[in-house]
């Protein structure tokens, strides 16, 4: 698989993409989703709501078991991706595209985050 | 045991699949292949292949074989015909469940006992030293067969492509010896997805043969590789128990709403029968929890552990849940308490995680194939 040079990366296996007007998209990565399996139910922030970047925002369900979803970046939420909560699998069809999560208006990120290669080498 | 995973003889096929595979009682098996729930959608409407070797094969044979599985099993093994199968169990003698277990009559005096991964060494343990005293010999025989499922309403004929066995007359819960596509085989028409379909108990090393020689005559007919993921998805909607889940030592056949595969009229005494007769005795009188299935009113999926409420209450306990890809809804099989276990008792949820999401009560099994 492969992680889009475009986009900077959380060890907790989030993808961020490059803020535009300060609002940046959030997913979790291929990677991620192929360790999931069929996410069957996406539990998102709410918009207007603030979250923290490393703290948990939500959930995401599969066939196994359900899984913490974390903010790589501080922030409050400006929208959510409705086409994942009425259908969860685009997380696993299209984790960096379609199945992207939700916006957020950055305030604060931690220095931390990773580029492409470095994620690469972390997930393998 | 040994920390390093045992492989079964497909192991090389699962990963040139590219198998996410699982710890499973110290078998490193197939989880899914692809999406799991596409694998369980393929087994209920076309068909499915998986490899099950971990399963543990005890043989039994002897003059006084019968004797020592009526003695050692709580079913009543002396009525299982040449060629027929029954599922049955073997429990402590306070009743406890050791394991459940499908016992084959492969000839006159040959029984297969085939015990779960996890409880295999247990089980032959036990039948092992219940055998005591009987003119019978006791096989380890979990190193000698592999065995491969092939399930679904497809299953018929692509197995009847490989085969001139008679699988028209082949009934549920039967085996007879054969060949498959050139590989001996016992040929048996049981399974755990609740569908029809055969398991295929072969020598290790013509594994990978059948494997291919089935994924082959499947194609056409939509037959997939199907891992453990969907396997327990189909069993949950079969409502089909699972050991470690429904089935634990701390529970006898009765509690688990499975006292049928008790049979005290056999003739002479058994393992765990006086202590089985006061379970039977209180399943009827005064009965603990029940097992039900729950339906989600909304999405979030319970899972095994998690408490079942009513008016504030913990009236219950999960045993196992998923989201069932068959009904569209996350689904559990649950103790609960006898007065809020009837079909449609309402004000019944599960805490998921702190909030009462709201679920209906039904009687198992969520799911039954149209014969």
């Amino acid at each position: 698989m492969s992680n889009p040079q475009q986009l900077r990366y959380s060890k907790e296996h989030e993808w961020l993409s490059a803020a535009e007007d300060g609002v940046a998209t959030i997913g979790i990565t291929e990677f991620a989703a192929n360790a999931l399996g069929d996410v069957v139910y996406a539990q998102l922030p709410e918009v207007g709501s603030t979250v923290t970047a490393g703290e948990e925002c939500g959930e995401l369900e599969s066939t196994k078991s359900v899984s913490d979803l974390y903010s790589p970046v501080s922030g409050e939420v400006t929208e959510i991706n409705e086409d994942v909560v009425s259908d969860p699998s685009l997380v696993n069809s299209a984790p960096f595209e379609g199945g992207w999560l939700f916006k957020v208006r950055v305030t604060d990120e931690p220095a931390d985050l990773l580029s492409a290669d470095e994620y690469t080498q972390l997930a393998g | 045991m040994t920390n390093t995973p045992r492989l079964t003889a497909l192991d090389a096929v699962h990963r040139a699949l590219g198998a996410t595979m699982t710890d499973f009682a110290g078998w490193d098996m197939p989880l899914r292949y692809g999406s799991e729930r596409d694998e369980h959608n393929a087994v209920r409407t076309k068909a499915g292949l998986f490899d099950l070797s971990h399963m543990g094969e005890i043989t039994v044979t002897g003059p006084e074989a019968v004797k020592v599985l009526d003695y050692a099993l709580v079913g009543n093994i002396g009525t299982i015909g040449v060629g027929r199968a029954r599922y049955t169990m073997i429990c402590q003698e306070d009743g406890g469940i050791l394991d459940d277990l499908i016992v084959y009559r492969l000839g006159e005096t040959e029984y297969m006992v085939v015990a779960n991964a996890s409880n295999a060494q247990v089980v032959l343990d036990a039948v092992t030293e219940r055998a005591a005293g009987f003119d019978a010999e006791v096989r380890d025989d979990r190193d000698a067969y592999a065995l491969i499922a092939v399930q679904g309403p497809e299953s018929p004929g692509i197995v009847k492509s490989l085969t001139d066995a008679d699988l028209d007359n082949l009934k549920y819960y039967a085996g007879l010896p054969g060949t498959v596509a050139g590989v001996p085989a016992l040929i048996a028409r049981t399974g755990y997805t609740g569908e029809d379909g055969f398991e295929l108990f072969i020598k290790p090393e013509h594994a990978v043969e059948l494997w291919e020689a089935l994924t082959k005559a499947g194609e056409a007919a939509g037959l997939v590789p199907a891992g453990l993921s969907c396997r327990d998805t189909l069993r949950l909607e079969a409502g089909m128990p699972l050991y470690g889940h429904e089935l634990t030592t701390s529970l006898t056949p009765f509690d688990a709403g499975l006292g049928r595969v008790v049979k005290f009229e056999k003739e002479g005494d058994f393992v765990g029968r006086a202590a089985l007769e006061a379970a039977a005795e209180r399943a009827a009188t005064n009965p603990p929890r029940k097992l039900v299935g729950l339906i989600a009113e909304g999405r979030r999926v319970p899972r095994a552990g998690f408490s079942v409420v009513a008016g504030g209450e913990v009236v219950g306990e999960v045993t196992s849940g998923a989201p069932s890809p068959t009904l569209g809804k996350p689904i559990a099989i649950a103790y609960v308490d006898a007065a809020h276990a009837e079909a449609g008792t309402s004000g019944v949820g599960v805490d998921i995680r702190g909030t009462h999401e709201a679920y209906e009560v039904v009687a198992l099994p969520f799911y039954k194939r149209q014969k």
